[in-house]
């Protein structure tokens, strides 16, 4: 089960990473692997407002349905459009090519409610 | 009470097996995934634990008989080995459950879902006719399903006899891989394939057998079971229909044999062709990867006309897949349908039989 030290990550199994004020997010490793086969995955527009433990979107398994919950608030600058057509990305690249949406964060101390690496493998342990 | 276990537990396990309970049983919900597995029948092959089912035989002079008049097929057009579709009623023509009803050479073999055996047997002896036997076998048997394109590949040079000539719903006593077993071309994938009887004790040698055939069929759990069926548009005892729905409102009028003579829950059916069905089974899908799941509500135009009972995503189509009951005036083409999945009108458009036209089945 990956869980890249760098990241900053959720209770509810999403990750997060700061380039500067934007905050790169996604599900962890561990969420898609429970989830099984991503169906679809239902996401805000650029432009929407997002707000910490709020949720964001979903993501449609087979068997199961999961709202995805914001780590931070801000506004959505970037949503990644190819995981609509191909949602096996977050399978293959849970931390890489399967982000979801970038957030320009409004408050940046937010980050440091996360919970670590270490602090995450605790839970999924 | 405890879930039981079958032949073949062990087996799923030791392939990293997703095991859940269904039907009192652990069975493997999924191994690599569901997509993957789904694919796998459609494109080669995959091996079914399916021992869960539940068998009984029926025996005596008057075997046919009573089978006739707890059944709402004609078991009088079985050959000796042919197999049917059919399903048994109760007094108001709800349908107790689906089965598949095989003519064998001393005996009739019943083979009936998993969650409603003990029922299923319940009732057929509450019905039984003097001088039929009638025996519950579901322990003493397991049972594995071969299915896709490759199926016949990989049973043929297992099988002590020559299974090439198998048609389509038929069946033959042989042995796979030195096992006595009943052998039939069936299957609830739409594929080709064969189900495979055998003793309980022997069934994990049949499938050790299959799975380490060249061709390498993928192991197959219950979710791609499911997916596969929905996308022929075959029906699911307990979602699609159940004791409180007909036949003909669940769309099987073509294994209701009204001229055959009486049984149970024709004068309702009967009623009901003069009358009119107040509603219909039929099948829906949509444009978008946005699936439909059970109990979503389903429109023509603004008015609510009825609910998803089974739906799901087709990986073969990718899109979404359902079978609804709607009121009878809006069960057709014509509809404007759509399906409220979590709060967004989903358009849909009307589709008889199969979803997926392509499958493979003799």
């Amino acid at each position: 089960m990956q869980v890249p030290e760098e990241l900053h990550y959720t209770k509810d199994h999403e990750w997060l990473r700061v380039e500067g004020d934007t905050a790169v997010v996604g599900i962890t490793d561990y969420a898609q692997s429970q989830l099984g086969d991503i169906v679809y995955v239902e996401l805000p527009q650029v432009g929407d407002e997002v707000a910490a433990s709020k949720p964001f979107g979903t993501v449609e398994a087979v068997k199961a349905v999961s709202d995805i919950i914001s780590p931070v608030s801000g506004e959505v600058t970037e949503v990644n459009d190819d995981i609509a057509a191909a949602p096996e990305k977050i399978k293959e690249s849970p931390y890489g090519d399967g982000w979801l949406i970038k957030i320009k964060m409004s408050d940046a101390g937010e980050v440091d409610a996360l919970l670590k690496a270490a602090d995450y493998k605790g839970i999924i342990a | 009470m405890e879930p039981r276990k079958t032949p073949l537990y062990d087996r799923h396990v030791k392939l990293g097996g997703k095991m859940v309970e269904f039907a009192g049983f652990l069975m493997p919900v999924q191994y690599g995934g569901i997509v993957e597995e789904h694919r796998a029948v459609r494109r080669s092959a995959g091996v079914f634990d399916v021992s869960h089912m539940g068998e009984f035989t029926v025996s005596g002079d008057r075997a046919l008989e009573y089978l006739n008049a707890v059944t709402t097929n004609d078991v009088a057009a079985l050959e000796p080995f042919q197999v049917q579709y059919s399903a048994m009623l109760n007094d108001e023509g709800g349908v107790i459950d689906d089965l598949v009803l095989y003519r064998r050479d001393s005996d009739y073999l019943l083979v009936v879902n998993a969650a409603n055996t003990a029922r299923d047997f319940e009732w057929l002896s509450g019905r039984l006719h003097e001088g039929v036997e009638l025996k519950n076998i579901s322990d003493a048997i397991g049972q594995i399903a071969v299915q896709g394109p490759q199926a016949e590949g990989i049973v043929a040079p297992l099988a002590a006899d020559d299974i090439s000539g198998l048609g389509y719903y038929n069946s033959m006593n042989s042995s796979v891989a030195g096992v006595p077993c009943l052998l039939s071309r069936t299957g609830y994938t739409g594929e080709d394939g064969f189900e495979i009887y055998a003793d309980a004790a022997r069934t994990g040698e049949i499938w050790d057998a299959v799975l380490a055939s060249d061709a390498g069929p993928v192991p197959c759990g219950l979710g791609a079971r499911d997916t596969l069926r929905l996308e022929m548009a075959f029906r699911l005892h307990g979602s699609d229909m159940d004791e409180t729905t007909t036949p003909l409102e669940a769309g099987l009028g073509w294994i209701v044999k009204m001229d055959k003579g009486d049984f149970t829950g024709r004068d309702v059916l009967a009623r009901q062709r003069e009358e009119g069905l107040k509603r219909r089974l039929v099948g829906l899908m949509t444009q978008t990867r946005r699936f439909p799941r059970p109990g979503f509500k389903v429109r023509a135009g603004d008015e609510e006309v009825g609910a998803v009972t089974s739906g799901g995503f087709s990986p073969s189509l990718e899109c979404g897949i359902a079978l609804a009951y709607v009121a009878r005036p809006h069960a057709k083409k014509t509809s404007d349908f759509s399906i409220d999945v979590r709060g967004e009108k989903v358009e849909a458009e009307y589709v008889k039989g199969p979803f997926y036209k392509e499958a493979s089945h003799k």
